[in-house]
């Protein structure tokens, strides 16, 4: 992947001889990274997320490699092949950006890579069908930060990811890491950095939203009244379906954590560190550890760092998928080698942690925002955004948009322009139905809301939240009920089961459901559902369960009529629920080619060449295939 | 002085008193009641006779809060909570409702979820009467059972009696009362505790299962 495990190994052993003994160490490390450097020589940066990695970018850099050899460069324009982590933009992946021009190459192939040497590298010229083009102009657009794409994005946590190779610490420090920590040595007290995170009004990016620096404030003064060992943790533990943005900054850019949590182990007085990352997500769980590997070589973490009096270390611990370890106490159960239970609050980690000792926990995603809070200062960071969500928010843009992937917006944005501009909209239809926020227990909002600014307070206003930042485009062929079905069905199976709201209320909530999926229930079963989401609401122990019935509430809230189309007309309005509708050939429309009677696994279409094809409806499955595959769209569904 | 500073003095008086003696005060539905520092809610209630229905509750053992039958209103400043009386600690100057709509909403539907999870114990029947609820529109999937996985069996099998000998295995709706790896307890002493504070009966089916002996 990124270089062998050999050459990881060696990069940290060649780092141990220049283990920096003071802040000035590092500052002319720094400049001699810089000084190596020549800003003009060309580098071919081929994008080594999960999602490019998965369409085949090594591939492409390996085919880039064979393609430079062969064409005989002289040694002074060997162009540097880069690889890094996500750029956000996955639907296009594999992605091959060259700098310092800025080219952006999408959907790259390994065959690709021989014309991009000779017309792009020996001749100058782009490549047009590799150019990213506008969907709805048909424009192309040559460099990456043209494309609407990332024009309309302001990366803080996100900024050094796709510019820097995560497993090599020198890319870090040449790209200003470690510099926030520097200044906090040399002239911050721990009182001072707790105050910048405080008026920076940073608030936590892992859902609910508590401020940072309160919480910061609050465990130290409960270590000042109980002394002993304190911790600090990093939530890792990214559950949602859908949602990648931990994933992206662990695998991207692993140091701006580790920094993070040294500052909060500074302001906290701790020595000890945790991070805890789910295991599905291997290439996180590898480039943190090469990281904290090359960060301990250079002195950047254990005893002494940077010559000051300060000690600490971090420990990763890998989560065994349960969607709950995401929730704060259940992750220090699971941390503590206990079941992975929520345990109910007050007391908070803050007082009562890890080991029973006060402990600041906070999302991997927070903890990287706080190096810029303490480099470019709590002002700086409170003017982005809105008065009391400050800051950016880092969004996994999925469903059904144009451009899914990875966006960093200000805080304040409407929802309408992150899904419109950014994502690029709907494709085919004109506007979305309806986006999904927060993750499972988020809520979906309409598109009559498209203007709803997306800071914690106004998404909870309409029943959603900011949970850690899934979005999940709908558009008219998505039916409310069955979402809210799949979100339910979800969380039912990663409840723990330690409370009854939860554990049963779950499973209650479905069994409503998929009656009004069969087109049962009357419009009372309606409100009746709406009185037991109430109760799991109010009744359960944590926030998985307190937060499951939202999107029945939401869904019931924004879309009744659809609820009153299933139990009432027996409709599916979205053509979705399986009992409800039909799927027929318009006779106007079907030219008789036979696709459809070809695609049909029950067999149960009919027509003769170059003739109306009919379908039957008694063994129809209505796993929808045809319609899917009909080249001229007659296949309809009601 | 006036007579209005002297009662205003005395008042103050009177408040610092109360200070002093190291209780905390508030309401249990408009009812004035005093607890010490570290009481729960349901503590404070049952001390001073006021009925707060329980099922995964036991004073032997420690409560975990899990079948939230006890959950009652906490107003406090205008804003209001619905929380487990058994794990939250009494704060001063709140109103407490034990029996609100709010919460009266989230007991009939946990009972009328327990009616089909656990349909074969008569004391869930009864505690459900005793709450409205005769009957359930939910799926009776398995008939024979009784237990509300609770826990207190396996609770009071730990802190009480120290042995372990049973354990909650599987999560979510697959959760189970059974001994490590589906094995017959050569731990268990065949005390009876678990037994005797089950609940719901359902620990009389579940015993031969657990118990090797």
């Amino acid at each position: 992947m990124m270089g062998d495990a050999m050459a990881q190994i060696s990069i940290a052993r060649k780092l141990e001889d220049f283990r920096l003994p003071n802040i000035e160490a590092l500052a002319s490390y720094r400049e001699s990274i810089l000084a190596e450097r020549d800003p003009n020589r060309t580098v071919i940066i081929v994008c080594h997320g999960t999602g490019c990695i998965a369409n085949g970018s090594p591939k492409v850099a390996g085919a880039l490699r064979k393609s430079i050899a062969a064409a005989g460069l002289t040694a002074k324009v060997i162009p540097e092949i880069k690889t890094t982590g996500c750029h956000g933009f996955c639907s296009r992946g594999p992605l091959v950006i060259l700098q310092p021009s800025g080219l952006f190459y999408q959907k790259v192939k390994e065959g690709d890579a021989e014309e991009i040497v000779k017309t792009t590298l020996l001749e100058g010229k782009p490549i047009e069908r590799l150019l990213y083009a506008d969907p709805r102009t048909g424009e192309l657009i040559p460099h990456d930060h043209e494309i609407p794409f990332y024009k309309y994005q302001h990366r803080i946590v996100l900024r050094n990811i796709g510019k820097i190779d995560p497993a090599d610490i020198r890319d870090t420090i040449a790209a200003g890491g470690y510099q926030a920590l520097a200044l906090a040595l040399t002239s911050m007290t721990p009182d001072e950095v707790i105050a910048a995170v405080e008026d920076a009004g940073l608030r936590g990016r892992g859902g609910a939203g508590f401020p940072t620096g309160r919480k910061w404030r609050l465990a130290v003064e409960n270590a000042r009244k109980n002394p002993g060992p304190v911790y600090v943790v990093g939530n890792g533990d990214e559950g949602d379906p859908g949602a990648f943005m931990d994933r992206t900054l662990m695998e991207g850019d692993p140091h701006a954590v580790l920094e993070g949590m040294l500052l909060g182990a500074y302001a906290l007085g701790a020595s000890q560190g945790y991070i805890y990352v789910r295991m599905e997500y291997p290439l996180a769980v590898r480039h943190l550890s090469i990281a904290i590997e090359q960060a301990r070589a250079l002195g950047l973490l254990g005893k002494t760092i940077l010559g000051s009096g300060f000690n600490f270390d971090i420990q990763i611990n890998r989560g065994a998928g349960a969607f709950v370890c995401g929730e704060e106490t259940a992750l220090i159960a699971s941390l503590e080698g206990r079941v992975g239970e929520p345990v109910p609050r007050p007391p908070y980690p803050a007082e009562r942690g890890l080991w029973g000792r006060p402990t600041i926990i906070n999302n991997v995603e927070t903890w990287g925002t706080v190096p810029q809070i303490i480099e470019k200062g709590a002002k700086w960071y409170a003017n982005i955004g809105v008065p009391h969500s400050t800051g950016t928010k880092i969004f996994s843009l999925v469903g059904k948009v144009n451009n899914v992937g990875l966006v960093e917006v200000p805080m304040g944005i409407t929802l309408g322009r992150i899904v419109e501009e950014i994502g690029g909209g709907v494709p085919g239809q004109d506007r979305f139905k309806a986006v999904q926020t927060g993750g499972p227990s988020g809520g979906c909002i309409p598109y009559e809301l498209k203007d709803t600014p997306v800071d914690f307070d106004s998404l909870t206003a309409v029943g959603a939240m900011m949970g850690s930042g899934g979005m999940i485009v709908m558009d008219q062929q998505d039916c409310m009920v069955d979402v809210a079905r799949y979100f339910l069905r979800f969380l039912e199976e990663e409840s723990c089961g330690k409370c009854l709201p939860c554990r049963l209320g779950l499973k209650s909530m479905l069994e409503f459901l998929d009656k009004f999926a069969q087109g049962q229930g009357s419009p009372q079963d309606i409100d009746d559902l709406h009185s037991l989401a109430r109760a799991i609401m109010k009744g359960s122990l944590c926030a998985l369960g307190g937060t499951s019935p939202n999107p029945v509430l939401t869904t019931i809230k924004y879309f009744k009529d659809e609820y009153l189309a299933h139990v009432v007309d027996h409709k599916c309005p979205g053509g979705v629920c399986k009992d409800l509708i039909t799927y027929s050939i318009d006779p106007e429309i079907c030219n008789g080619c036979g696709v459809c009677a070809r695609t049909c696994p029950q067999g149960c279409i009919s027509g003769e060449r170059k003739k109306l094809h009919t379908i039957d409806p008694t063994a129809c499955i209505r796993c929808g295939m045809c319609m899917d595959e009909c080249p001229v769209g007659a296949v309809l569904v009601a | 002085m006036s007579a209005k500073q002297a009662k205003k003095g005395k008042e103050a008086k009177k408040a610092k008193k109360e200070k002093d003696d190291g209780l905390l005060r508030f309401t249990i539905n408009g009812q004035a009641v005093q607890a010490r520092e570290g009481w729960t809610v349901l503590e404070t209630a049952r001390q001073h006779g006021i009925h707060i229905p329980t099922l995964c509750f036991h004073p032997a053992v420690q409560p975990i809060g899990s079948c939230r039958l006890c959950v009652v209103e906490i107003q406090k400043n205008g804003r209001s909570q619905v929380v487990a009386s058994c794990i939250t600690p009494v704060q001063e100057n709140v109103q407490v409702l034990t029996h609100s709509e709010e919460v009266e909403n989230v007991r009939r539907w946990v009972l009328e979820m327990l009616l089909a999870n656990c349909p074969a114990s008569r004391q869930i029947r009864e505690l459900a009467k005793a709450h409205g609820v005769t009957s359930t529109r939910f799926k009776v999937e398995h008939p024979e059972d009784a237990c509300p996985r609770c826990g207190l069996c396996v609770r009071a099998c730990d802190e009480v009696v120290g042995v372990r000998g049973i354990s909650l295995g599987n999560r979510g709706i697959f959760k189970e009362v059974t001994a490590p790896y589906h094995q017959k307890s050569k731990d268990c002493i065949k005390c009876g505790t678990c037994l005797y504070v089950c609940p719901t009966g359902a620990m009389e089916h579940l015993f031969p299962q657990v118990s090797a002996l």
